[in-house]
């Protein structure tokens, strides 16, 4: 029963998207304006029956409720209850429901809390949202239904890839979905505002919060997966540039420029038509992604199961929506005029620039994605990975850095070029004396970009807390530690990221229990290896007792074996300190009783996530910030009228 | 990391059947003493596509193919050759698809260009955007 | 001008959903081929891989009569699934010779003794050096080699049975 009333919810939700796109269509064109007081609730009922949807498919995965296809095929009756919840999302059908409850419930956010924006700008957002949810619920119905039945139940089911039983899947998919499909609210505002002719800077402080709580989620997303592959992966790595994590990473980039723009319109009214632009951009990479993962058209570690017909569903809703969207940017956008250019020396040239680096980049990481493809066309394979992408988009990101650290210490509509260079004086005097201590200590070891990276981390660092100096820091504003945390966090990870490429030391060694290891400063002491049994997993575990000098730590890397589906996986012991994490990894028996390890010291390595973390809480911080204020006014304002 | 929900297969999780009972190479995962040729051979290795593998260098492949790629190059290097020589090698026998540095093949031109290909578009729009010169 | 500047990302957006599609809808080629295709073989010498075969040597494969030269493991399964029609070729008159990649002898000739032994010339490549030599990037996979030692053609996977055919005219071809 459970099943078809999650199948007779998701059809109720599609039927109310349609019924909220035709009311206000024929609120807004057909002038029956009367019929838009019902879009709202439609739009609220609508997220709520999507996310009993959801919820319906939970219970039937933490039930094992076999007789559901889904659930046999990637759910086990034998598994611990958290990779059963989990597993809800780990499977095509069940992230594509994520997907659209996302979807509907951010639609349901707009229709209840946006208060800035015009009457028919808000219908016409809402009217866009459903028109692309309805995209999306005919993929869910007509290709990939989460709830079908199977005639004959299987007593266990078959188990969920062992890869993916890792509490990272619990956290790491969800966030990177809010993100992705949070998106499509900026979306439908730039559908909305093309449809209404508004871009204006009331529009731009509206879809502002938008934004931010997207991008906010996006960032935590990305931050988490790479930790997640690092840890799991067993190779030490934390960016592949594998196109999995380039789709995820292509969003984030439109993201965070739209971000940049979004206050450039708000504050100065200008850069209508390219905000509108990055809007559409921003979700359409999202899509793009979504289509590139899930048509198997590119290789990637990150296999999902691969069906053309699905391909070809997602390409369709690709070439409708972003098409439609382009082809109305086309249309509409000549009426929408553009306010008067900047001054050379402003915090708006400052935004510019940073919207045409990170636009430069996103379109390196596109095009480097997607070359691949291009040259199969002419029956030529290549591979662009990661020695493409760090030698060319790596220095345009380091610029990227440099013009962060100036941009805040700007100001708006015109500045002096003196006036600036002083305020640059102590950041550029803290970068120098990092060259020189740099060029003292590791001159010739490390490579020329882990070497600018660190520079420029440490300068764009204290540039970034430049905006606190000489305020009242408990007047600040809350927006301007949201800038400057998530400024800072920028520089921390990469300080993080530049000494892992440049202080890393790996060891391979194959050793017998008894034996004692030294690296980078450790001493590690093999004790012994023993086999262990987890819930539904076998392993080998070697015992280690770690210190450099101090006192020893036991820790314990596993080799670990599934029965379902049959695979092993390496679980890597981390062991964190402030100054970096050693990894270790248990490999393969070999002659004479000896153990393979790969065991690495990583300086500082903790700082790219700590970075990524700081971020995101800095853009939380300006979401609370803005819509505090925004608060605050309205409630003095009420108070005033009262 | 690896992500849209990064389904992190085929790497470690390599099905038992696939693999062969051999030990590894012996210079598969063993790293040359001498420090500057190791860290050549490194660098040469995470540029190497995984033959038998979805999409991974063959130094972060646990396939067997990848093990004795690895040995070889760590052979070679030890034996005075130059990675750029051994990475020519391998792409006169697999193409271009076996390295993950794209060559300085015709076909791959436009890829080199375009970094410049965008600042200029980028460039181009911007124009107007700015005022050249202060007005007095 | 400002007009092309606004359906520019519309046209740029078009061309990609084209790339998609063909990508979506050419037939999924993953299989990388050999380079050295039509160039002579490269110069092994690789010690015996079964206890009653000889070794195997590349120069000993340009003796005027084009032959196989079959890539196998004893631990891959198609390679056990191939066996027939490798049987079915040397009934054929076909001269095979083999080179079994990161094997033991003891394994070769248990796998000859339970799938038949279609093969004049076994070498172990233990170490897959071989393989690597000649652009091949798994098992099991069958080289057409001409008389003069050439590489005239690339089977990769296992011979099925409808390939038999194919796998004569290429012999024949290469006369």
């Amino acid at each position: 029963m459970i099943a078809e009333t999650g199948l007779a919810a998701l059809w109720l939700a599609a039927s109310l998207a349609l019924l909220q796109l035709l009311l206000a269509f024929a609120g807004l064109k057909g002038g029956k304006s009367e019929l838009l007081a019902a879009v709202r609730p439609a739009a609220v009922a609508q997220g709520l029956l999507t996310a009993t949807a959801f919820a319906l498919l939970i219970i039937l995965f933490l039930r094992s409720d076999m007789s559901v296809l889904l659930v046999a095929t990637n759910s086990h009756s034998m598994k611990p209850w958290l990779y059963k919840f989990a597993g809800t999302w780990g499977n095509h059908e069940g992230s594509m429901l994520l997907w659209v409850t996302v979807m509907g419930v951010a639609g349901a956010a707009v229709a209840l809390f946006e208060r800035a924006l015009q009457r028919d700008a808000h219908m016409a957002t809402l009217g866009g949202q459903a028109a692309i949810s309805l995209g999306f619920y005919a993929f869910l119905l007509f290709s990939s239904n989460p709830f079908a039945r199977i005639a004959q139940p299987p007593a266990d089911g078959q188990g969920l890839n062992p890869l993916l039983q890792d509490p990272g899947l619990a956290f790491h998919p969800p966030t990177l979905y809010l993100g992705y499909v949070g998106l499509s609210v900026a979306f439908s505002f730039a559908i909305g505002a093309l449809l209404t002719r508004q871009v204006d800077a009331a529009f731009a402080r509206a879809m502002r919060p938008w934004v931010l709580a997207a991008w906010v989620l996006l960032t935590l997303g990305i931050t988490a997966g790479s930790y997640w592959a690092y840890y799991e992966l067993g190779w030490g790595g934390w960016w592949f540039w594998d196109p999995v994590e380039n789709a995820s990473l292509m969003p984030w980039l439109a993201a965070t420029a739209l971000l940049h723009s979004v206050t450039v319109l708000a504050t100065r009214d200008a850069l209508r038509a390219w905000t509108i632009m990055l809007a559409v951009i921003a979700f359409s990479m999202s899509m793009v992604g979504t289509f590139l993962v899930r048509s198997g058209i590119l290789t990637s570690v990150h296999a999902f199961a691969v069906d053309p017909t699905r391909g070809s569903f997602i390409l369709a809703l690709l070439a409708i929506y972003i098409g439609g969207a382009l082809a109305l940017f086309g249309w509409r956008i000549g009426s929408v005029r553009e306010g008067a250019p900047f001054e050379l020396v402003s915090r708006e040239t400052m935004l510019v620039v940073n919207n045409l680096l990170l636009s430069v980049i996103l379109g390196i990481v596109l095009i480097g994605t997607l070359y691949p493809l291009m040259t199969e066309a002419f029956g030529h394979k290549v591979s662009v990975g990661a020695p493409y992408f760090d030698r060319i988009a790596g220095p345009i990101a380091l610029a990227l850095m440099i013009a962060l650290a100036i941009g805040p210490m700007v100001r708006w509509r015109r500045d002096g070029a003196g006036a600036v260079g002083k305020r640059l004086l102590v950041p550029a005097v803290v970068g120098l004396v990092a060259v020189a201590v740099l060029a003292a200590f590791a001159w010739g070891r490390i490579g020329v970009l882990p070497f600018l990276g660190l520079v420029i981390a440490v300068a764009v660092g204290a540039a970034s807390i430049a905006p606190l100096w000489k305020r009242n820091l408990l007047r600040t504003p809350l927006f301007t530690w949201g800038m400057v945390i998530a400024h800072l966090g920028c520089a921390v990870s990469l300080a993080g990221m530049a000494c892992d490429s440049a202080f890393t030391v790996e060891k391979l060694v194959a050793a017998r229990p008894g034996d004692t290891i030294q690296t980078a400063g450790w001493t590690l002491r093999f004790i012994q290896i023993m086999p262990v049994a987890g819930d539904n997993w076998t392993a080998l575990q070697a015992d280690m007792r770690v210190d450099r000098g101090g006192t020893p730590v036991l820790i314990r890397p596993q080799s670990r074996f599934f029965a379902s589906p049959p695979t092993s996986t390496s679980e890597a012991a981390l062991l964190t300190r402030w100054d970096g994490q050693l990894y270790v990894v248990l490999g393969e028996e070999v002659e004479g009783g000896r153990w393979q390890l790969r065991i690495w010291w990583k300086p500082f390595v903790t700082l790219i996530w700590l970075g990524g973390v700081m971020i995101a809480l800095g853009g939380a911080l300006a979401l609370v910030g803005r819509e505090r204020r925004g608060w605050l006014m309205k409630w003095r304002a009420r108070r005033a009228l009262a | 990391m690896r992500v849209l929900l990064a389904f992190l297969l085929a790497l470690v999780a390599v099905p038992a059947s696939a693999q062969t009972a051999l030990p590894p190479a012996p210079w598969a995962d063993r790293q040359i003493p001498d420090a500057a040729q190791e860290r050549k051979a490194k660098a040469l290795m995470e540029t190497i596509r995984c033959l038998t593998c979805q999409s991974q260098s063959i130094a972060d492949s646990g396939a067997s193919m990848a093990g004795d790629m690895r040995s070889q190059i760590r052979e070679r290097i030890m034996a005075g050759e130059q990675p750029e020589a051994i990475r020519s090698w391998l792409i006169s026998r697999y193409g271009d698809w076996v390295s993950y540095e794209p060559t300085a093949a015709p076909i791959l031109w436009p890829l080199w260009a375009a970094p410049l290909l965008l600042l200029g578009l980028g460039l181009l729009l911007l124009r107007g955007r700015i005022k050249r010169r202060k007005t007095p | 001008m400002r007009k092309l500047w606004i359906w520019l990302p519309l046209a740029l957006f078009l061309a990609f959903i084209g790339l998609f599609a063909s990508g979506l809808f050419q037939p999924d080629d993953r299989i990388i081929h050999s380079r050295l295709v039509g160039q002579p073989l490269p110069a092994f010498t690789l010690p015996a891989g079964a206890s009653d075969r000889p070794a195997l040597a590349s120069a000993s494969l340009a003796n005027g009569k084009p032959r196989l030269l079959n890539i196998f493991a004893s631990w891959c399964v198609p390679c056990a699934a191939e066996a027939p029609q490798l049987m079915a070729l040397k009934q054929a008159g076909v001269e095979i010779d083999a080179i079994a990649i990161r094997d033991a002898r003891p394994d070769v000739d248990g796998f000859l003794k339970r799938y038949g032994n279609p093969y004049a010339r076994i070498g172990l490549d233990a170490r897959s050096a071989v393989q690597m030599a000649l652009g091949s990037s798994g098992v099991p996979e069958t080289f057409v080699i001409d008389g003069q030692g050439r590489i005239a053609y690339q089977h990769i996977g296992d011979i099925r049975a409808d390939d038999v055919p194919m796998i004569l005219d290429r012999l024949r071809d290469a006369q």
